[in-house]
């Protein structure tokens, strides 16, 4: 099953740094949001593939809006 | 009879009291992985027991010191004293004469100025007793009773081995500092098999109260262990950096320079405020080398809190670690900060606050959470601090976290500014939108770009550190990063020997 990496706080996302088919470990880091005017790293929570982007550049989110899946 | 028999029979009761539990419940505690628990005692004590109280207490019903040790010995050649549980006797339960040794050992620690360490491996309260020990004056309660008067006089201290269950989870609670043994301590009100017949839940006892989840989650945990000798470890570290009680200042110790492999401070902090680093490597460049003992390193990880050595000197450290969540300020690093300031401020350990913040966390969801509340602990906590106290306006210092984290108006005994610190009610983006907003929307919007941006740059450049912090006499000095440390321990040197003043009250009523 696949499972998510969320918003740790609520932003716009600034960027992703990731694709769909990219390897990732924990600690990677795969997003940054925006927030606070702060760039807010987000990290993987686990080891996986990149199986889907769920949100798009410039999206805003609030904590724990799921950002990718991966497995 | 002769004197030799009597000695004989004293001798082989306190041998078959100091064997502790037999039989299965010794092998299953073995098999866990645990030390008993006079092997925990041997690791934590220089060289042994200076004395023990207790050992043949219910000896007659055949409960090997009813479960429960009680001592002083020596850690760093300093006494300490000790609650031990037995988890081989009964499960370390608490009945009657247990409950009188706790009571005593804790009167005996308070009253004599000695930290109290208290080793936990029990199942809690013994419910066939429960008629003589929960109801009245006497009774298991007086356990938390105590703690809470020990309170701010002795440090006081948990070491979680196994489990601590409904009333006895208010234990490591009370304490200063609680260290849990991954994958063996667990601690909850109520326990997965009650949680399952009341309100139909169905969670292992890990994710009900482990100590992964106190550790990272629910913040009751401080110290996560691997096991029972690094426990034992910690907690001799932690008590080093403190006096015996309140009315004693912490020892110092020779001093260290930074570890040798720490980046200079003007290469750690990014010029750019708006780029996040790890305040760790700060740390590491300013304290005595190997000297960081972090508090709750894995809980609200965007405040990174511990004492440390500086010049030899025990202090508190609080820092915004813009490398999660930007710093900014939740409700649960408000409360990881607050109670780390009480600890060091009631045993005399002066605080370092290194400040990076862009505020306080906004929006419904945190207002809705009680975010002021929380502020308003650690503003509380900051302001009735009285020991020794300097801010670092590293980079961002900007509103109610400005002053949540010992801001110039909270009266700290200096502010000392890098040339990177930009302090300001607020940052030059919301600054600009809410002095500028109407002008902004009057203009075309092809222009209002490039007037947003003109605005802001002369908004940035009135709050550089010369003009806000220097020029205003806000901050006592701005310091090069490579002086900061030399700097810190000179005004500590200096400001310990200010008396703190008291307020003569009952006590400060706290938001909580």
């Amino acid at each position: 099953m696949a499972s998510t990496i969320d918003a740790v706080m609520a932003g716009t996302v600034f960027k992703i740094e990731v694709k769909v088919g990219d390897t990732i470990d924990f600690g990677d880091v795969v997003a940054i949001l925006e927030s606070m005017k702060m760039e807010i790293p987000i990290e993987a929570d686990g080891a996986g593939v990149v199986q889907e982007i769920l949100v798009a550049e410039g999206a805003t989110v609030d904590t724990g809006t799921p950002i990718l899946s991966y497995k | 009879m002769s004197i030799g028999k009597d000695s004989e029979e004293l001798h082989r009761r306190k041998e078959t009291a100091r064997a502790g539990g037999q039989g299965k419940s010794r092998e299953r505690h073995l098999a866990s992985g645990k030390l008993l628990v006079r092997q925990r005692l041997e690791l934590l004590f220089d060289d042994g027991f200076e004395f023990e109280d207790g050992l043949l207490a219910a000896g007659e019903s055949g409960l090997p010191a009813d479960g429960i040790i009680t001592c002083i010995g020596k850690v760093d050649g300093r006494d300490i004293a000790v609650i031990a549980n037995d988890a081989t006797v009964k499960a370390g339960t608490w009945g009657r004469q247990a409950l009188l040794k706790f009571n005593r050992m804790q009167d005996l620690a308070k009253d004599t100025g000695l930290p109290l360490l208290y080793l936990v491996d029990s199942a809690g309260a013994r419910i066939d007793e429960q008629k003589t020990l929960f109801l009245g004056r006497n009774g298991w309660g007086n356990i938390w009773y105590n703690q809470v008067q020990a309170s701010g006089v002795i440090p006081q201290v948990c070491v979680l081995f196994g489990p601590s269950p409904a009333g006895a989870a208010y234990v490591p609670a009370l304490c200063d500092l609680t260290i849990m043994v991954d994958k063996q301590a667990s601690a909850y009100l109520g326990s997965p098999r009650m949680a399952k017949m009341t309100i139909f839940e169905d969670v292992t006892e890990e994710q009900m109260g482990g100590a992964r989840l106190h550790c990272m989650v629910s913040g009751v945990g401080d110290v996560l262990v691997k096991d029972d000798a690094e426990g034992i470890a910690r907690a001799r570290e932690y008590l080093s950096f403190l006096p015996q009680n309140w009315t004693e200042k912490p020892v110092a110790v020779p001093a260290r320079a930074p570890v040798a492999t720490a980046k200079p401070i003007g290469e750690i902090v990014p010029n750019n405020q708006n780029v996040a680093y790890d305040v760790h490597e700060l740390i590491d460049a300013l304290v005595d080398e190997g000297s960081f003992f972090e508090v709750k390193a894995n809980f609200a990880k965007e405040m990174t809190t511990g004492l440390a050595r500086l010049g030899g000197l025990s202090v508190g450290i609080v820092a915004n670690n813009s490398r999660h969540k930007g710093g900014v300020l939740f409700n649960d690093s408000s409360d990881k900060a607050a109670r780390f300031i009480w600890m060091c401020n009631a045993f005399n350990v002066p605080l370092i606050f290194l400040q990076d913040i862009s505020g306080y966390m906004i929006g419904s969801s945190v207002e809705k959470a009680g975010i002021i509340r929380h502020g308003a602990k650690l503003l509380s906590a900051v302001c009735e601090a009285t020991v020794p106290r300097i801010c670092v306006l590293v980079r961002k210092a900007y509103g109610g976290g400005y002053l949540a984290m010992s801001g110039a108006p909270t009266h700290p005994d200096a502010m000392i500014a890098l040339p990177t610190a930009m302090p300001a009610l607020v940052g030059p983006e919301a600054a600009v939108n809410a002095i500028h907003y109407n002008q902004i929307m009057e203009l075309p919007e092809a222009e209002r770009s490039a007037f947003v941006a003109a605005k802001r740059d002369e908004y940035a450049a009135d709050i550089d550190v010369y003009k806000a912090a220097a020029d205003t006499f806000a901050a006592e000095d701005v310091v090069a990063p490579e002086e900061l440390r030399d700097d810190l321990v000179k005004r500590l040197r200096i400001y310990s020997r200010r008396k703190a003043a008291t307020i003569e009250r009952r006590s400060a009523v706290h938001p909580v």
